[in-house]
């Protein structure tokens, strides 16, 4: 899960109850400072300002060293942690008139129905291979950079990706992509369906895949004409 | 299967979630189209790189107010 840094592992959950319970400030600073970012992201996606979204992780931090003796174990402990979070989340941003519509009314659900890949792209019915990429249409290979201003200008272009996403997009490519959550995990806390979460999932995917395929393709445009 | 169609599978393929007859037709497709190779390969790319993102911290006096909270609340 945190595949972007090496970090010591924490201590067994059952471990960590204990001392969270005891009151041990060691135990607090390990799981404040390994989960706190990842809960700030996550805040952000249901409240409407960073500052709001940082209140929703002190306030869900107080909530767990007041409910720690309660944790019963039933699932990981950070699941618990996240899961008041989604809550008092998503309480705040009911008071800001920001909620997120998660399985959408109608006109959201059609929306979600559409091809995720402009369609001009592909081949019309009456082609000889109808559906297939179009000459000069199909993805190219993508060059890494290598170097890191361009590894920068790339997290550039992703962190305006996901700023332009609908919410409930964003709220789940966070989950999945970003925290590394799984499936199950992401369906329970935002209680969505399997299905629904692969469909909100792909459409957000899609969309960041499509400006980074707009931002590679530009910088190749370029490189070619240096040639 | 069209490479109209892959492209709207690749999730549920990465999730493990098409039927094995729907993951056959997907697989004979991506060994013979470039394109969708390409394309699947570009949504690896677009998950690897979103799972290296920066993380962002709290700031300094939440984390303090929060280290004190907890060194001051009431325990039996």
């Amino acid at each position: 899960m945190d595949s972007r840094t090496v970090l010591s592992p924490l201590p067994p959950d059952d471990v960590l109850t204990v001392r969270l319970a005891a009151g041990d400030e060691e135990a607090f600073r390990l799981v404040l400072d390994r989960w706190s970012p990842g809960m700030l992201r996550l805040a952000r996606d249901f409240v409407s300002t960073r500052a709001s979204a940082e209140e929703v992780v002190q306030e869900t931090w107080m909530a767990v060293f007041r409910g720690i003796a309660r944790f019963e174990g039933r699932s990981s402990l950070k699941t618990w942690v996240y899961r008041i979070l989604v809550r008092t989340a998503k309480a705040r941003g009911v008071k800001e008139q920001r909620t997120i519509p998660m399985s959408g009314s109608l006109p959201e659900a059609e929306s979600d129905a559409g091809p995720t890949v402009d369609p001009s792209r592909f081949r019309g019915p009456d082609d000889p291979y109808p559906g297939h990429w179009r000459p000069g249409q199909a993805p190219a290979p993508w060059n890494a950079p290598e170097d890191r201003a361009l590894v920068s200008e790339v997290r550039r272009v992703i962190g305006d990706a996901l700023a332009a996403l609908p919410a409930r997009y964003r709220v789940v490519l966070s989950l999945r992509d970003i925290e590394g959550y799984g499936s199950d995990e992401v369906c329970e806390l935002l209680g969505i369906t399997a299905g629904n979460q692969r469909v909100l999932l792909h459409r957000a995917r899609a969309q960041v895949r499509r400006r980074l395929e707009e931002y590679f393709g530009a910088a190749e445009g370029a490189a070619d004409d240096e040639l | 299967m069209n490479c109209d169609e892959f492209v709207e599978l690749v999730t549920a393929y990465l999730d493990g979630a098409l039927d094995p007859a729907t993951e056959r037709r997907f697989i004979d497709h991506l060994a013979q189209c470039e394109g969708c190779e390409n394309y699947l390969d570009q949504f690896r790319t677009t998950i690897q790189a979103l799972g290296e993102l920066p993380a962002e911290s709290l700031s300094g006096e939440t984390r303090d107010r929060l280290l004190a909270a907890f060194r001051d609340f009431p325990r039996p």
